[in-house]
Parts: C-alpha cells; sequence; structure tokens
C-alpha cells in the first residue's frame, strides 16, 4: 500500500515538474470583433497587437504567447470568449476589446476570474466603473464628447446642434450625452434629438425632421459603416450644416462608402494618425515598423492602441517582476507617463488613459488630422 | 410639419416601401406555390449586391452589364440550391424543407463571411441615380423614382408569367395539388426549378436595388431586410403577388411615419411598426389579400 501511494506522490511530482516547465512562456489573451460589424476595428488592433509582440516577444525572460479568440461583435460571444480564455487557456492578462458593449461583457468574467484586462478602443466609462481588474488604453467618452463640444463651440463657431443616435449602442448613448453635456455648459443649444437603432440602414425620417431644425452642427456617435450612410443620407437631402462625429468614425471605409457627402466631415479620436505632423518618435517608429509589416494597409488609430495595449501589459509585468495577475493588476494602476504610440498614457483612479483628444477633418477625400486638444470637463 | 416635408417623408417611405415590396415578391411566389418559406432568400439577395460588386470593382465590367450578369448567376444559383436542398425533401414533411431552408442560410451567410470578408463595403452608384434633384425644398433622388417603378414593372411581368402562360398554369396548379399536378402530367420539377430562378432574380435584383439606396455590402445585410419582407408578405397575404407589393409599401409607410409624427419614438420605430401589424393581423389572419386556405396537412 505504502508503495503504491508512494509511487502516486512521485507521478505527482512528475506531473507538476512539467507543469512547471510549461511555465516558461506568458500567456496573454487577446479578444477582439474579427467577424461582424466591427471586424474592420477589430483586424486592425489585432494586427497591432501581432506587430508589438514580433517587436517584443519576450518578458522577465518568458515566451509571450498570445491566444486569440473571435467575439464575432457580439456581447455573448465576448463573454464566452473570456470564459474561454480565462478556463481553458489560462491566460494571465487579457487585452480586449474594439467596442464598448463588448468590453463590457467580457470585462464581468475578467473580474470575476481576477484577470487583468486592458481595453484597447473601448471608451464608455462603464467597462472600467466599479472594476478592480479592468483598465484600458485609450481616453473615456466624456472626455471625447467634451473635446468634440469644445472644437465645435470654441473652434468652429457653431452654436446650435442636434444628435443622431443608436439606442442600442452604450458608446453611442454615452458619447452622445456627454456632448451634450458640454456643448450646453459652453453656452450652446441642442435643437433636436433623435434615435435610431443599431442595423437600421433607413435614417430619411430621422434627417429630414432635424433639417427641418436647421442645427449648425449635427453630431452623430455611430460607428463608421452606419455614419457613412447616415451623411450620405443627410446631403442627398439637402444638409449643408457640419456633421461631427466620435472615435469609431476612425476608418478608412468611410470615405469609400460615403463618397462626397463625407467632405468636411470632423471627428474626435486618439492622437495618432500616419498623416499627422509633429509626430512623437515613439509613433514615427511604429508607422515605420508597420509598413515594413502590412505594406498594403496604412496604420490607424485602432493599430497604434493594439500596439499600445500590449507594450503597456508588457511594462506592467516588467516593473511587477512577476506574471502573477494579482501582480500586473497593481503595476497597471501605478502607470504614470508611460510613452505609447498614442501618447504619453496615465492610468488613473478609474483605471482610464488621460492623454490628449485628437482632431480630424476629412479634406479632399482623405483624412487629415487637423488638431489636437485638451478639454475642458 | 410643412407641406414640403410631408412630401419629403412621403418620397422616402415610397422608397422603402416599393424595396420592402420588391424582396416581399421573391418571398410570395415561392411561398405560393411550395408552401416553403425559402429562408435563403435574404441571403441570394446580399450575393446579388455583392456579385455586381465584384463585376464592377474586380472585373471592371460596365455597370449595367453586371447587374445583368448578377442576376441571371443568382437566378442559376436559385435553381442550384432548389435541386441540392429542396428537392431531396420534396416528400418529406413541410418542416424539414423549412429547416434545409435555415441551414442554405447560413451555409450562404457563412461562406460569404469566409470569402468576402465581414468588412463593409463601399459600393458604386451609376451618377445618374445619385445626384438629387431639387424642387420647391424637396430632394428626390432619381432611384427613388426608379426603385418603385422597378418594383411594379416586375410585380406586372411576374403577374403575367402566373396568370398568363403555360410555365404559370403549371406554378398554379402546383399551388393546388402538388401530386395531381405530378399525374397530370405537369414537368413538376422543372416548374419548380423555374420558380426558384424567377424568385432568385427578384432577390438579387431587389439586392441591387438596396445596395444603390443604402451602398455598403455586408455579409448579413440581407437578414434584417428579408426578415421585414416575410413579414410585409405575410401581412399583404403570403402568396398573393399584390399583397406582397401593397404590404411592403405599408410596412415602409409605417417606418417612416412613424419617425415623422412621432421624433421621439424614432429609436422604437419597428416595435411599434410591427405592433400596428400585429393588429391588423389579428383581424385578418390571412392578411390583407390573403385567400382562406385549408390546411391538408
Amino acid at each position: 500500500m505504502k508503495r503504491i501511494i508512494a509511487l502516486c506522490a512521485a507521478m505527482l511530482f512528475a506531473l507538476a515538474g512539467t507543469a512547471m516547465g510549461a511555465d516558461n512562456t506568458f500567456r496573454l489573451g487577446v479578444y477582439l470583433p474579427l467577424t461582424g460589424q466591427n471586424a474592420f476595428g477589430g483586424q486592425l488592433e489585432l494586427e497591432g497587437v501581432q506587430l508589438a509582440n514580433q517587436k517584443a516577444p519576450t518578458i522577465l525572460g518568458k515566451k509571450v504567447e498570445l491566444f486569440v479568440v473571435d467575439n464575432k461583435s457580439d456581447k455573448v460571444e465576448a463573454a464566452n470568449a473570456v470564459t474561454r480564455l480565462v478556463d481553458k487557456e489560462k491566460v494571465r492578462a487579457i487585452i480586449g476589446t474594439y467596442g464598448s458593449s463588448l468590453a463590457m461583457a467580457g470585462g464581468e468574467v475578467a473580474e470575476r476570474a481576477g484577470i487583468p484586462q486592458v481595453g484597447t478602443s473601448c471608451t464608455n466609462p462603464l467597462v472600467t466603473q466599479g472594476k478592480k481588474f479592468i483598465f484600458r488604453v485609450c481616453f473615456i467618452d466624456p472626455y471625447q464628447g467634451a473635446g468634440a463640444a469644445t472644437y465645435a463651440y470654441k473652434n468652429l463657431g457653431l452654436r446650435k446642434a442636434a444628435l443622431l443616435v443608436d439606442v442600442a449602442s452604450d458608446y453611442s448613448v454615452g458619447l452622445a450625452s456627454f456632448f451634450k453635456k458640454s456643448f450646453v455648459k459652453l453656452g450652446g443649444e441642442v435643437v433636436s434629438t433623435l434615435n435610431y437603432q443599431s442595423g437600421d440602414q433607413d435614417f430619411t425620417a430621422q434627417l429630414t425632421d432635424i433639417i427641418s431644425k436647421k442645427p449648425d452642427v449635427l453630431f452623430i456617435p455611430s460607428y463608421f459603416a452606419e455614419g457613412a450612410i447616415i451623411m450620405k443620407q443627410a446631403r442627398e437631402l439637402g444638409a449643408t450644416f457640419q456633421i461631427m462625429g466620435g472615435d469609431a468614425m476612425d476608418n478608412p471605409e468611410i470615405t469609400a462608402i460615403g463618397g462626397k457627402a463625407v467632405e468636411g466631415f470632423v471627428h474626435t479620436t486618439f492622437p495618432y494618425d500616419p498623416s499627422m505632423k509633429n509626430m512623437s518618435p515613439m509613433a514615427q517608429q511604429f508607422t515605420a515598423e508597420w509598413k515594413k509589416a502590412y505594406p498594403k494597409q496604412d496604420p490607424n488609430v485602432n493599430s497604434a492602441l493594439g500596439y499600445d495595449a500590449y507594450m503597456l501589459i508588457l511594462d506592467a509585468v516588467k516593473r511587477a517582476g512577476s506574471d502573477d495577475p494579482a501582480a500586473i493588476t497593481k503595476a497597471l494602476a501605478a502607470t504614470k507617463n508611460f510613452p505609447g504610440v498614442t501618447g504619453n498614457t496615465t492610468i488613473n483612479g478609474t483605471h482610464d488613459a488621460e492623454k490628449p483628444v485628437g482632431i480630424v477633418m476629412i479634406k479632399n477625400g482623405k483624412k487629415t488630422y487637423i488638431d489636437s486638444i485638451t478639454p475642458e470637463l | 410639419m410643412t407641406l414640403a416635408m410631408f412630401i419629403q417623408h412621403l418620397l422616402n417611405s415610397i422608397t422603402l416601401g416599393s424595396l420592402y415590396a420588391l424582396i416581399a415578391i421573391g418571398y410570395t411566389m415561392v411561398y405560393g406555390i411550395l408552401r416553403l418559406i425559402n429562408f435563403a432568400h435574404s441571403e441570394i439577395f446580399m450575393l446579388g449586391a455583392y456579385f455586381v460588386f465584384w463585376g464592377v470593382t474586380l472585373f471592371h465590367v460596365p455597370w449595367p452589364l453586371a447587374v445583368v450578369l448578377s442576376i441571371v448567376v443568382v437566378a442559376f444559383l436559385g435553381v442550384l440550391v432548389d435541386r441540392v436542398a429542396y428537392r431531396p425533401l420534396r416528400d418529406a414533411p413541410r418542416i424539414s424543407a423549412l429547416i434545409s431552408a435555415i441551414g442554405v442560410s447560413f451555409f450562404l451567410q457563412n461562406t460569404a463571411i469566409v470569402f468576402f470578408q465581414a468588412i463593409p463595403r463601399a459600393v458604386y452608384t451609376p451618377e445618374w441615380l445619385a445626384t438629387p434633384i431639387v424642387v420647391k425644398g424637396v430632394h428626390v433622388l432619381p432611384l427613388t423614382l426608379f426603385v418603385p417603378v422597378m418594383a411594379l414593372l416586375l410585380m406586372l411581368g411576374l403577374m403575367y408569367i402566373v396568370y398568363r402562360t403555360k410555365a404559370g398554369l403549371g406554378m398554379r396548379a402546383i399551388s393546388k395539388d402538388i401530386e395531381t399536378s405530378y399525374l397530370m402530367g405537369v414537368p413538376v420539377n422543372r416548374i419548380i426549378a423555374l420558380t426558384f430562378g424567377i424568385g432568385s432574380a427578384l432577390a438579387a435584383a431587389s439586392g441591387i436595388m438596396w445596395a444603390l439606396r443604402y451602398p455598403q455590402l455586408q455579409p448579413i445585410m440581407g437578414t434584417i431586410p428579408g426578415f421585414k419582407a416575410f413579414i410585409a408578405a405575410v401581412f399583404g397575404g403570403i402568396g398573393s403577388i399584390q399583397g406582397a407589393v401593397i404590404g411592403g409599401m405599408v410596412l415602409g409607410f409605417i417606418e417612416i411615419m412613424i419617425v415623422a409624427f412621432f421624433p421621439s419614438l424614432a429609436g422604437y420605430r419597428d416595435a411599434f411598426a410591427f405592433i400596428l401589424l400585429i393588429a391588423v393581423l389579428l383581424y385578418r389572419p390571412t392578411g390583407l389579400l390573403g385567400a382562406r386556405q385549408e390546411d391538408k396537412v
């Protein structure tokens, strides 16, 4: 009997030994929308993460192993993706995701499991609110909404605003209310707020109504595919007012879909763009690396955020001196002036990134980075 | 609301309604003859739009030719779908064919995601259809007039085929009693293949026009319009061609006018539009123009 126990113990040690051997990798989970409505942004972010992985493949002498799961632009799939990363792949930290609704669904799971999650371009405040393990490398919507309102009111001198909001998207509803709040606080007037639902294709009824209210600016906190169609229909109906939007409009396809209708469109975004002047050395280096790795496609801000999220996690692991999830979380929360491609990032008390807001305008069919502003909250 | 605004809303609803009507005709045709809800219809719709896109951007085919080619290719695809997925189930319980239709729908959609990628794509729109004409403050796209005219012409063409030709006679015979049609020497399989060909061609035509109006291609683009058009077909009385057109127009009208008169409900317009439709169906269970049908199953 004793022999058998000894044998079992020996086997157990042997097993433990192999498990220790496998510990020579840092297991990093990535969940992004690679198919569905948000696939374009998700794909670019993934390529950014992969580029960062090529650039910095090891940390603390361990190989960084990426586990990529598609969340299919779907809230339920996002939660499933994180469950899989945590339970099956046993990852130590998670990057994700594009889209606030998706990040919230996935974040619930990561929070319960105690695995740190770093969001790429999820900008709704609720993503990190009351969460211990959830962070992000992007600024949040109150910041961005205030940026758009400040630019519209002060720089463009616009006084009457209308909004067209997707009621089925947390991002859209949130950004709209922050824009409204700041715009009114600055002294502007909101003449109309109308809604639609994700997946709608016909906005002519709402736009006809908005046009009759004669606003100076229409703010559309939508995703680019819907945004481009809204602008197209607005111009077809004879709208001449300025149209503005948020970071979800930052996508090269917008000019392809919208054509002439998107000319003059202004949106806020993260302070990175391959066309921007006075690029930081970090951003210059990233642009050069990207062009070498993906010669067919220009980098955009999503790719830069994917890259920054990866580097931020590695930086935290380095400062923590360990890949223990709790230690990484502690180090992430203490991030100060981390030099990223999208500007110097400080993680604040609510686990959100503080960084400047970029302003982009579509000029002659080309996205042109025109300004960076620090909004008044 | 000013008169100009009302006319603008009216024009908007005619465009949307006639697009629904076009899709609904295809649903109603297949249902009327086979009692089969062809769920793959919305995927055929999507493929029609994509084929024009590939024709114009990849092969540099002139737009009108690309449209014709796409409709022809998609019509054959429809016949193929019938041959592979529905014909072997002709004698099986109706529910099996229905499940097969759902299967085809998922298959086509996922194949499209693999081959076309999920990224929304821009659509080429001919200049003459997309330059708005302004009359007394009302903005009219030539497309706005083109779509209803096409819907009307296709409806008349289809009614001619069904009620005036020999093949149409076969279709009507099959819709009454498939077994007896066999016995009377009607080439059932050939007529049904023709039905699918025409139905798919209609789906392609509506997909192409939908893409002109809402210039964005996605593998899932057919789902919501297809779903709504199906409801429009049921509302108009499924199986009836005129019913499908009326149902589509009514749905488009309700969707636009709800927003026009109650802007605050805009985000929930589908809910209100469907409450209205359900209310009508409660009083007329077979739809506006649907004949009472005895179920033989």
